[in-house]
């Protein structure tokens, strides 16, 4: 069984794709970026605030060999206490404004914030409602937008390293 | 009682109470299945519940209860998934289930009025509430010596979507769970009243992403009904050659995940690899990794190429073997195996009590698939083997993925063999007449089903769409209890129900 195991691993060889081209180098000094400001690599905590599911779809894709997130130096993470940046999809219904809301306070500084989405950006399809408050800005400082929907997970990527960069930036200055 | 026009068989009637209750008790006794329930204000001082029963391979049955009180009498007697249904529809509409057990709010959580009901007429469903406080919500209390509670979610410790889970538990054996779900309410059926009828298919197709394809067809195929708009053949068979790789795209997923729970994370970097193959064809092909917005009312919006079909043939020859030697690992890994077999169990009668359906009531047993009992085009001429098994553990459920994957790849090839020449859309030219129409359509989960009614300016009076989790996430409090804690993961997994799909 196992010998099955390690010849499949064997045969797949690795599927890891370059970044595309014009993120590589950026990438590096992101990652040194990284390190330099953070002392460790990136940690992310997700929040569904009421998508329909489709970037999270996405966002697991991200987690697939092909996009080799944490050699990057990205890690999503179970806790927002232990979590630099909260990735935001949906369109922030009213039943999670709580469970949102908590979960920002639970985060440590930078906070940084990213809205995934064209929901958690301003509503998409479903808009502002009853039910529905209308795109994460409008509850919270939104550092980044990524729209999309959903975004496929290069965009998601090139948007993580582009929020980044803005942030520390603003940090460094 | 009417016939209804649509590509399967659906009848209508309107009833008064006594037959209402008369109904739901002869289709109970005779095994029918309760397949969804919804309110509706008709007019200004008319008000309607609407019940639609599957009938054992004879189509369906829709059934209105013009009501006198804004009341009708409970069914979650006769059908336990009606207690759910019942009581968000309470919340959308203010209609009561009299004598119903469980009146408990489930889609308002506090963040609007007790007496704001979305649905009513009168109402536009923008209106903002300003600063709620939420109220607290009685869970069920297990008592004893050793027995405590662990609150999880709505914020879980993965990429999940958003839904809170009770459980009492005594050491690691889970007494009881109890879910508490409408986190993701969007307030879709109100937004659908919002929108023309032409458009709805856009917000169908997102009521639920992973199913994209399954709701947006449920709603062309109602609309299209209601119309009596023509569809080319040639599109039929091309919303079925992208709804059979909708469900090939979860199953695959699913069995990596469900083994990644299992602490097996080979199978999940496994599928995820092929699942991004998979998604990456259906770009190339359609435009979109999850074809969402490609079923259009009319047609479809993309055609496939020669070269496409055969890309399409060389891509089934892969996976087939690709699936063919990790499901052998799979199957010969006895550390998996022991997680898989024995956990979660739902037995067959238990499965039918509760109307267990889809994917998991296969895996119990209970062999509905709608691509079978419809008996609707372009189903009707390929040859549809419905995958079940009986022990209705983690181990049945990944199973039945793995035999719908293989089925639905023999389907890929029959489509593309008898796909027909011919236009993939028929614009509309017509006035547009008021009517309604049902859609119903076998997504990997289970049958979504879509009631819409239009009215005269071809704008939406009413939308109803239904995921098959309604009647799944109830049997899951029942599939953990004396399991551990930590299988919880995983059986929660092998049913991955939406949150969002019903929620909506």
């Amino acid at each position: 069984m196992m010998w099955e195991v390690l010849k499949q691993i064997a045969k797949t060889g690795i599927a890891t794709e370059a970044p595309p081209a014009a993120m590589e180098v950026e990438a590096i000094h992101i990652h040194d970026e990284i390190l330099r400001i953070l002392g460790r690599a990136l940690t992310i905590r997700e929040v569904d605030a009421g998508s329909c599911n489709g970037c999270e779809l996405e966002l697991n894709a991200l987690g697939n060999l092909y996009y080799n997130l944490e050699g990057l130096g990205i890690k999503f993470v179970a806790s927002p206490r232990h979590a630099d940046m909260l990735l935001i999809t949906g369109p922030i219904s009213r039943n999670m404004s709580t469970a949102l809301a908590l979960t920002y306070e639970a985060t440590p500084s930078p906070k940084l914030v990213v809205a995934v989405g064209d929901c958690a950006i301003n509503g998409g399809i479903f808009g502002e409602s009853y039910a529905t408050i209308g795109g994460a800005s409008k509850v919270l400082t939104v550092d980044y937008e990524i729209p999309g929907c959903p975004p496929e997970p290069i965009v998601i990527l090139q948007g993580i390293l582009t929020a980044v960069r803005y942030k520390l930036e603003n940090h460094t200055k | 009682m009417e016939e209804m026009r649509s590509p399967f068989r659906i009848r209508r009637a309107s009833v008064d109470e006594v037959a209402w209750e008369e109904c739901a008790l002869a289709i109970a006794q005779n095994h029918g299945q309760l397949v969804t329930l919804w309110g509706s204000q008709v007019s200004r001082k008319k008000f309607s519940a609407t019940a639609v029963y599957s009938l054992r391979g004879e189509g369906l049955l829709w059934l209105d209860l013009p009501l006198e009180e804004i009341s009708f009498p409970d069914i979650s007697g006769l059908f336990p998934s009606a207690v759910r249904m019942q009581r968000a529809l309470h919340d959308l509409t203010g209609i009561v289930a009299r004598e119903s057990a469980d009146n408990r709010p489930w889609l308002n959580h506090g963040f609007w009025p007790n007496d704001y009901f979305p649905l009513r007429k009168d109402i536009s469903g923008l209106e903002v509430h300003g600063q709620a406080t939420p109220q607290n919500y009685p869970f069920v209390e297990v008592s004893g010596e050793g027995v405590h509670e662990i609150a999880v979610g709505p914020v879980h410790a993965g990429i999940i979507e958003p839904g809170h889970f009770r459980f009492s538990v005594v050491g690691e054996k889970t007494l009881r769970l109890e879910e508490r779900l409408g986190y993701a309410h969007k307030g879709v059926d109100k937004a659908f009243e919002r929108m023309g009828a032409v458009n709805g298919y856009r917000l169908a197709g997102r009521i639920s992403g992973d199913s994209t394809l399954a709701y947006s067809w449920a709603y062309c195929m109602a609309l299209e009904s209601a119309w009596n708009w023509n569809v080319p053949e040639r599109a039929l068979w091309i919303r079925a050659l992208m709804l059979e790789r909708e469900r090939i795209a979860n199953h695959l997923g699913d069995v990596g995940a469900i083994a990644n729970d299992a602490g097996f994370a080979f199978g999940l970097t496994q599928f995820m690899r092929l699942k991004e193959k998979w998604l990456r064809t259906n770009k190339e092909l359609f435009g979109h990794r999850f074809m969402m917005d490609c079923a259009l009312p009319g047609g479809v919006k993309e055609d496939i190429s020669l070269a496409a079909i055969a890309m399409i043939r060389e891509q089934i020859r892969e996976f087939r073997s690709e699936v063919a030697r990790l499901r052998d690992i799979y199957e010969d890994h006895s550390g998996l195996q022991d997680r898989f077999m024995r956990t979660g169990i739902v037995d067959h009668e238990l499965a039918m009590r509760l109307g267990l359906t889809g994917l998991a009531g296969r895996a119990s047993g209970v062999a509905h698939d709608v691509r079978v009992d419809s008996k609707s085009f372009p189903y009707t001429q390929l040859n549809v083997n419905v995958a079940f098994h009986e022990d209705g553990d983690v181990a049945a459920r990944v199973s039945v993925r793995f035999d719908e994957i293989s089925d639905s790849l023999s389907l890929l090839e029959q489509i593309l063999e008898k796909l027909p020449a011919g236009e993939i859309h028929s614009p509309w030219r017509k006035t547009q007449p008021a009517g309604a129409g049902a859609g119903w359509v076998e997504g990997w989960r289970g049958g979504v089903f879509v009631a819409l009614s239009v009215g005269k300016g071809g704008n939406v009076e009413r939308c109803h769409v239904h995921d098959p989790s309604w009647q799944n996430w109830p049997v899951l409090e029942y599939a953990v209890i004396g399991d551990i804690v930590p299988d919880f993961p995983l059986i929660n997994k092998s049913f991955n129900l939406t949150y969002s799909g019903h929620d909506r």
